[in-house]
């Protein structure tokens, strides 16, 4: 399972029904507003993140839809059903909280039991229902245990447990992830996905990781300032940002300033302080006018460092000097000072393991990267 | 964290606790003492509590205080929990600022203006002194002290935890008797038992509002100790601080076994 | 919807009204009270003042008030000594409370974690055992023929009976001991959360320990020290129990005076105005007490 990614795209489909409808909604706190005329469509079966710096309004957006904060403006439709009004334990929605949230007088398996028993499901089927949730996140051994007495990894798979067991229509999670260090993190990503594709339920995640959003998302939602900035798959959020808050939110990124000098051959030439000749930069999509300031952003591993001057005729040379060095294992990172004193970050695969005569701090380098390797972000 | 502890610092312990607890022990010795003189030793004798236990009036004052105390403290526990929740799960309601000046003042307030000001309260509305005014006041007194023991409970309370169980299709009432309550409860049971010893304890307050029908054991206690050292007081005393010793040490055994039994 | 929302807000209502109602009816009104009795003359009958309440006569209500029992405060010099002599005895005794309690509360902080919890039950634990007891307790050691002067004679370092009881030193001996741990605990809950690498980094700066304790520790203890200040101050001044019983017909406390007005002289009015007499004295310490306590409560997470 997991290997091959369903084609799975229903955002693209115009006659596809979204499940969660957020209309215009804003949320103010006083006079801060946390979420500000917001418009967004999660369909049925996605494994949709919210991803943002902290104060973005991910996690208000996300308990509006649990039904703990209510929208100053707008309305949220769940399905047919518009949720004013609706309060948290009328919503056939569940949540993963943060803290986990679990009740520490109650023993793990009485805590996947709660919503269950808040149902008037009859006793026999909640012990069923209680026993499969537990082999669905491996912990059968411990349903007797309290939660004082769980480590943090499982913690959160009976946060998990519980927040599944009521079969929501929506699973919400807020930082899932956040207390687990780093390998179990990566771990837990792939278990979730996989549970998420097992049940075919419509996950929503709130995360600030943009790791965390790329590894696991369907689609990711870029917020800031309580506006969403972008929707998209990872792949297009990393390469196709549209503003240059994602792109430097969302990876590495460098960002080079210019004015647009035209279009030649459905390529843009976009003039630049940092080299004599134009860039050429392959964005067609982009629509952009003569003089017109712009920022093109290139990732550091689209860029190639060489010492040797690239043939003559060669599009986007950029000179510099090595600035820093760092040797990361996969990755090697050169920091390199261009004549006016921008630093680009170049990556470069460690492909082998011995380089002979490898290019060394102070050195003069030349950095080259393709005109598809660009984007070209208007200002 | 392991700090160091100097020989400054077990000095000090040492004779902090000394200080407090001599004067008891003393107490507790010489209500074994045969001679009728308190402060002269005539050999180990039980009679003084034979003699307690003889004395009617004593133990009718014992009665009442006790009844007070469990109504009172009943009371104050409910009225303190509501006064607490009030504060911290209502935000800004009108005159909030007025309501936590009411709690705070009467904990520090002298027990002489607030047994007063209660008597000629009762005298005005023209309800006879005696049992149910002493109740009514150590109600009052009591229910700040409950409030502010439930109050820091709540502080640290993790909302996230009754926003996981409405999450989870509790209504608002069943969250707070299925989660909030108790996860609180022991903050409750600490505040009951404060105010039902406050009220045992309370001689001023008592004095000011009680009646002919209704003396409690600290005002029997109080005029007897007013005309000089008995014996028999000495016995008295020795029994509530054993009630009250054995109470506080069950008491922390039930925590630590509960919490035992949570931890492994 | 199947709720009630009228219903349940009216149930969601309750939670502050009754409390609130409660304090109003048995705090605030009986307060208001005693400010209209100490303005009233006194009368013979019992209830021994009047005017008695009559809702009808608002305006005979009010012109039958007067300041009569605030100018005898003022003639009668004994209200005005007593009252200087509550603060100044209320002030030593807090003066000592934090000398006495802030070595305890520091060896308290500083012991060993697994043994902190036991010494907080033992500080708490006489508390729980009677005032009035703990009070007795120190006039069988305090009399002439007491157990000290037995001890001390005993040891060889007096011969001559010590002469405590019935004087001032007792007072301030029975204040220290029955509020020692309102001043403990408060030290030791500001004292226990310092951060021990705070003092390794003024050692560490060249600030000798005992400079690094002034320049440090008291400041970072200073809630701790005005919050147990305050809690031991504030019912000093009105204390009645303690004067009663150690300090002797000598020792003139205005929370004595307030209980022979009202119990030996009947006169209620005359004790109604000491109470607001006392109130005035301490509603400055009183607020700063509350602001202390609600920003220590608020400032949690």
């Amino acid at each position: 399972m997991g290997a091959v990614r369903r084609a799975f795209a229903p955002w693209s489909n115009p006659d596809a029904k979204p499940l969660i409808r957020f209309d215009n909604v804003t949320k103010r706190f006083g006079d801060a507003v946390a979420v500000d005329h917001l418009s967004l469509n999660i369909f049925e079966g996605e494994f949709f993140c919210l991803l943002g710096p902290s104060g973005c309004g991910k996690t208000t957006l996300m308990r509006m839809l649990a039904g703990f904060e209510t929208p100053s403006e707008g309305t949220i439709t769940l399905g047919d059903q518009s949720l004013a009004g609706v309060p948290p334990y009328r919503r056939p929605v569940n949540m993963m909280f943060q803290s986990c949230a679990l009740f520490p007088h109650m023993s793990v398996e009485k805590n996947i039991a709660f919503g269950l028993k808040q149902d008037g499901m009859p006793k026999d089927q909640i012990a069923e229902r209680v026993g499969e949730m537990l082999r669905l996140v491996q912990l059968e051994k411990l349903a007797r245990r309290y939660p004082s007495q769980l480590s943090g990894g499982q913690r959160q798979r009976v946060a998990l447990a519980r927040a599944l067991a009521k079969k929501p229509k929506v699973l919400l999670l807020d930082e899932p992830l956040g207390a687990l260090d780093k390998k179990l993190r990566e771990e837990t990503q792939f278990e979730l996905m996989d549970i998420q594709h097992e049940l075919g339920m419509t996950f929503v995640v709130v995360t600030h990781d943009q790791e965390e959003a790329m590894t696991m998302a369907d689609r990711i939602a870029v917020m800031d300032h309580g506006r969403i900035v972008q929707v998209a798959t990872p792949g297009e959020i990393y390469e196709q940002p549209k503003t240059r808050f994602i792109a430097e939110f969302v990876g590495d990124v460098n960002i080079l300033e210019g004015h647009v000098q035209g279009q030649e051959n459905g390529l843009w030439r976009v003039q630049t302080g940092y080299a004599q000749a134009p860039l050429t930069i392959d964005d067609p999509d982009e629509v952009l006018h003569s003089g017109q300031a712009v920022a093109i952003a290139v990732r550091p591993e689209k860029m190639v460092i060489q010492r040797d001057p690239p043939r003559t005729g060669a599009l986007n040379v950029l000179t510099g000097e090595v600035w820093d060095i760092g040797y990361l294992g996969d990755w090697t990172v050169y920091r390199v000072k261009l004549a006016t004193g921008e630093i680009l970050r170049v990556t470069r695969a460690n492909a082998s393991r011995f380089v002979e005569n490898p290019i060394d701090w102070d050195e003069q380098v030349y950095v080259t990267f393709a005109p598809d390797a660009a984007v070209i972000l208007a200002e | 964290m392991n700090r160091r502890l100097s020989l400054f610092n077990v000095t000090s312990l040492v004779i902090g606790f000394a200080f407090l607890y001599l004067p008891i022990l003393l107490l507790v010795i010489y209500s074994f003492n045969a001679s009728r003189l308190v402060t002269v030793w005539g050999g180990f004798s039980t009679q003084w509590y034979g003699a307690l236990f003889r004395n009617q009036a004593l133990m009718e004052a014992a009665w009442v205080t006790l009844r007070i105390a469990l109504l009172s403290a009943t009371l104050a526990t409910v009225l303190g929990t509501l006064a607490a929740l009030a504060l911290t799960r209502y935000g800004r309601f009108p005159g909030r600022t007025l309501f936590t000046g009411m709690v705070y003042a009467p904990m520090v307030m002298p027990e002489v203006i607030t047994g007063l000001s209660l008597l000629l309260f009762f005298v005005a509305i023209d309800l006879d002194r005696g049992f149910w005014t002493i109740t009514l006041a150590h109600t009052t007194l009591t229910m700040c002290f409950v409030t502010v023991v439930v109050q820091s409970r709540l502080m640290t309370f993790d909302r996230s935890l009754e926003e996981a169980a409405m999450d989870l299709g509790a209504p608002p009432l069943r969250t707070f008797f299925s989660v909030t309550l108790p996860l609180i409860a022991p903050s409750i049971v600490a505040g009951f038992l404060l105010a039902f010893t406050l009220s045992m304890d309370d001689l001023v307050i008592a004095s000011f509002n009680a009646g002919p029908g209704a003396t409690t054991l600290p005002i029997k206690i109080y005029s007897q100790v007013r005309l000089g050292l008995s014996p028999e007081v000495n016995a008295a005393s020795t029994i509530l601080i054993g009630i009250v010793t054995l109470g506080v040490i069950s008491a922390t055994l039930l925590s630590k076994r509960s919490v035992l039994r949570k931890a492994h | 919807m199947t709720e009630r929302p009228f219903a349940r807000r009216l149930a969601a209502g309750l939670v502050p009204a009754v409390p609130y109602l409660w304090l109003g009816v048995f705090f605030l009104v009986p307060f208001l009270i005693v400010l209209k009795i100490s303005l009233s003359d006194p009368a013979v009958a019992q209830p021994p003042y009047k005017p008695v309440f009559d809702w009808s006569d608002i305006a005979g209500f009010f012109s039958g008030l007067d300041l009569e029992n605030f100018e005898l405060l003022t003639q009668d010099d004994l209200y005005f000594r007593a009252t200087l002599s509550s603060v100044r005895i209320a002030a030593i005794s807090t003066a000592l409370l934090l000398l006495v309690g802030f070595p305890i509360a520091y060896g308290m902080a500083r012991a060993p974690e697994r043994y902190r919890s036991l010494l907080v039950a033992l500080v708490i634990l006489p508390f729980w055992t009677s005032f009035l007891i703990r009070i007795y307790a120190w006039v069988a050691i305090l009399k002439p023929e007491g157990l000290l002067t037995q001890a001390l004679t005993g040891l060889g370092l007096i011969s001559e009976p010590l002469d405590i009881l019935n004087t001032e030193t007792a007072v301030f001996i029975g204040i220290v001991y029955a509020y020692l741990p309102f001043m403990v605990l408060p030290l030791y809950a500001t004292l226990e959360k310092m951060d021990d690498t705070l003092l390794e980094a003024a050692l560490d700066l060249g600030s000798p320990p005992w400079r690094s304790f002034w320049t440090i520790t008291v400041p970072l203890a200073m809630p701790g020290i005005i919050a147990g200040s305050l809690l031991c101050f504030i019912p000093a001044v009105g204390e009645f129990v303690i004067p009663d019983l150690l300090g002797g017909s000598e020792t003139l406390m205005i929370g004595r005076q307030l209980w022979s007005e009202f119990f030996s002289n009947r006169d209620w009015p005359l004790a109604s105005a000491v109470a607001i007499l006392l109130l005035i004295i301490l509603v400055v310490p009183i607020v700063i007490y509350r602001d202390v306590e609600a920003r220590r409560l608020e400032a949690r997470p």
